[in-house]
């Protein structure tokens, strides 16, 4: 996985999924349509000013709430390349990998980074580099589960590859 | 020697086919149904199609439910809601809601009899938790998660550690499994079961109604726990039995199971409880609520959208009148809650108060249609979030509260207690 460099945007605990996209919005789950409304609940100029690459760093729990897909689909679809949090709530946890978002835990991060920062993240390494302060974090390994998930490509190229496993199998007896 | 298990644990044990699992580990289960609605099944479907698997694993295991924005609001929705109907009639699914058989997901599945103890459920809905009431490990996935279920009928789990809750003591008036819920959610905050099973026990338990067991169970996601589950007893049989032909496979948490914590709540000391904004942990005893004038009452949803709970407005409602400055939205969880209380004269009642009585939808839990929030506008609501623009505007506000505390706000313009009206 490639190195991140971006901006750092702040948010609190518990940042919710209406929050990430309203369900006003979820007549659709076309990614672009969606990425216009991201976060606009909480910071309504989210969506314009943010920047390919930008960073979301948020307190605990980040995701609550519904299990719909579309929130994490909104934040990689606005260009945001990583979120770090001190926790995130189980299901959102699910469809970020699902997705291919990348997210990181690391409270000591979260709770200290600031909003506007320039963050170096290297994703392999497990690092948080705080370009402006140059303090660095250590983040929870990536579970071996998920590195799999991630290694095919998500879960469904994952699944394919095992569903043809599957069939071969089947085939041959 | 076997490892003593909790009701989570031995369920995925059992589906897993292990004689025993523990907290941490990743296992591989068979799903006995997979759900989703209208607004995550196309994303779903989406995302099958990419995988170019030509049929799904099990027809009559799959359920959709085209109920968050039913009657469709609008032409994006009506879209959405076409594609979910051409994929069930290709792949020939059998379990397919949509206009009049169609009713809000977790009160229409329990009664379709299409849940019944120690199933493993998935659903594309955070509020699939609301089956573990029925003993089901049940859980909210994302559409990913469950398009590969649709292809394998399979999903991975990592047991979770579980928190056991005992509800001891007798209800004060007017406290319901809703306001007991709310309690927990309050005392231990909104991820405080993070990653947890929640185990619902104790004599208070074993006397509340399906209904409110559902409700609590409903809520569990809500303070980010993974199910709430409630050991089945005769209740839940006699539940099951009536309304479904598959044989339940009842199992009970062992004696000397290792929880994380075990949390006693005192039930006599429990007030009626209101969720304030904008988290349903926020809560506080109705006493300490003070004057807050409302503009809207919404009893319904996954949550509260039972015929029992409909009993209670009605039983507050009769006779009375909904106060001028309220809209009073009463919504039926499915055709069969509709059916019934057409029959005990409920929907009169309401009417008669001046109520507003909508079909079968999520509606406006979520904001989607049927009753919007302007800004600065008030509501209470029987429902489950109360997040910054849940029901409407963002800087409208959702106060949680049962079908009891609902209906009283109605009558009286404010956040009240059924007790105000001498009752």
């Amino acid at each position: 996985m490639e190195k991140i460099r971006g901006r750092v945007w702040r948010f609190g605990h518990d940042v919710d999924t209406d929050v990430i996209i309203p369900a006003r919005y979820l007549n659709t789950s076309d990614p672009k349509e969606l990425a216009k409304h991201c976060m606009e609940d909480a910071r309504p100029d989210f969506a314009k000013k943010v920047r390919p690459g930008d960073i979301i760093v948020a307190g605990k729990n980040f995701g609550c709430g519904s299990s719909r897909e579309h929130a994490p689909i909104a934040i990689k679809a606005a260009g945001v390349a990583c979120v770090v949090a001190e926790s995130f709530a189980r299901i959102f946890y699910r469809n970020a990998f699902n997705t291919g978002l990348l997210i990181l835990e690391s409270p000591e991060a979260a709770r200290e980074i600031e909003e506007g920062h320039e963050v170096e993240i290297d994703p392999e390494a497990g690092i948080i580099k705080d370009l402006t302060t140059g303090k660095t974090y250590k983040c929870q390994p990536i579970p071996p589960f998920m590195r799999e998930l991630l290694k095919d490509g998500g879960l469904i190229p994952h699944i394919k590859k095992k569903y043809q496993q599957m069939r071969l199998e089947e085939e041959a007896s | 020697m076997k490892r003593a298990m909790t009701l989570a644990e031995k369920i995925l044990a059992t589906k897993a086919g292990l004689t025993s699992v523990e907290p941490g580990q990743l296992i591989d289960v068979p799903v006995d149904l997979a759900l989703a609605n209208d607004i995550t099944a196309p994303i779903t479907i989406k995302i099958f199609r990419e995988a170019g698997i030509p049929k799904v694993w099990d027809r009559e295991k799959i359920v959709l439910v085209m109920d968050h924005f039913t009657p469709n609001k609008d032409i994006a929705s009506a879209e959405q809601v076409r594609l979910c109907r051409e994929f069930a009639k290709e792949q020939g699914l059998i379990h397919y809601y949509e206009g009049g058989n169609c009713g809000i997901e977790h009160v229409l599945l329990p009664e379709e009899g299409l849940v019944v103890p120690g199933d493993i459920v998935v659903g594309a809905d955070s509020h699939t938790c609301t089956y573990g009431a029925l003993g089901a490990f049940a859980t909210g996935v994302g559409s990913t998660d469950l398009a590969a279920t649709w292809i394998t009928g399979r999903t991975w789990f990592r047991v979770p550690e579980t928190i056991k809750f005992v509800y001891r003591g007798k209800l004060r008036p007017w406290v319901t499994g809703k306001d007991l819920i709310l309690y927990t959610i309050g005392d231990i905050g909104v991820d405080g079961a993070l990653y947890k099973a929640m185990e619902f026990s104790g004599e208070v338990i074993r006397r509340l109604s399906m209904a409110e067991r559902f409700t609590m169970a409903n809520m569990a996601i809500e303070a980010g726990g993974k199910v709430g589950l409630i050991e089945p007893d005769k209740k839940t049989l006699n539940f099951v039995r009536r309304h479904s032909q598959r044989p339940p496979l009842v199992l009970k948490a062992d004696r000397k199971a290792q929880y994380l914590e075990v949390r006693e709540y005192d039930c006599s000391k429990i007030e009626p409880q209101v969720a304030f904004p904008h988290l349903p942990s926020n809560t506080k005893p109705i006493s300490e609520v003070g004057h807050i004038d409302i503009d809207q009452v919404v009893i319904g949803s996954c949550t509260n959208g039972r015929i029992e709970d409909l009993a209670l407005a009605a039983k507050i409602l009769k006779g009375r009148k909904v106060n001028p400055n309220v809209r009073a939205i009463i919504i039926p969880g499915s055709p069969r809650v509709y059916r019934e209380a057409l029959r005990k004269k409920y929907i009169e009642v309401f009417l008669e108060a001046g109520a507003i009585v909508s079909p079968p939808t999520c509606g406006p839990c979520l904001g989607g249609h049927m009753g919007i929030l302007a800004k600065g506008e008030r509501a209470v609501s029987t429902t489950n979030r109360n997040f910054v623009g849940r029901m409407g505007h963002p800087e409208s506000e959702v106060y949680l509260a049962s079908p009891a505390v609902a209906a009283a706000s109605a009558v009286l313009g404010r956040i009240a207690s059924p007790e105000e009206l001498g009752l």
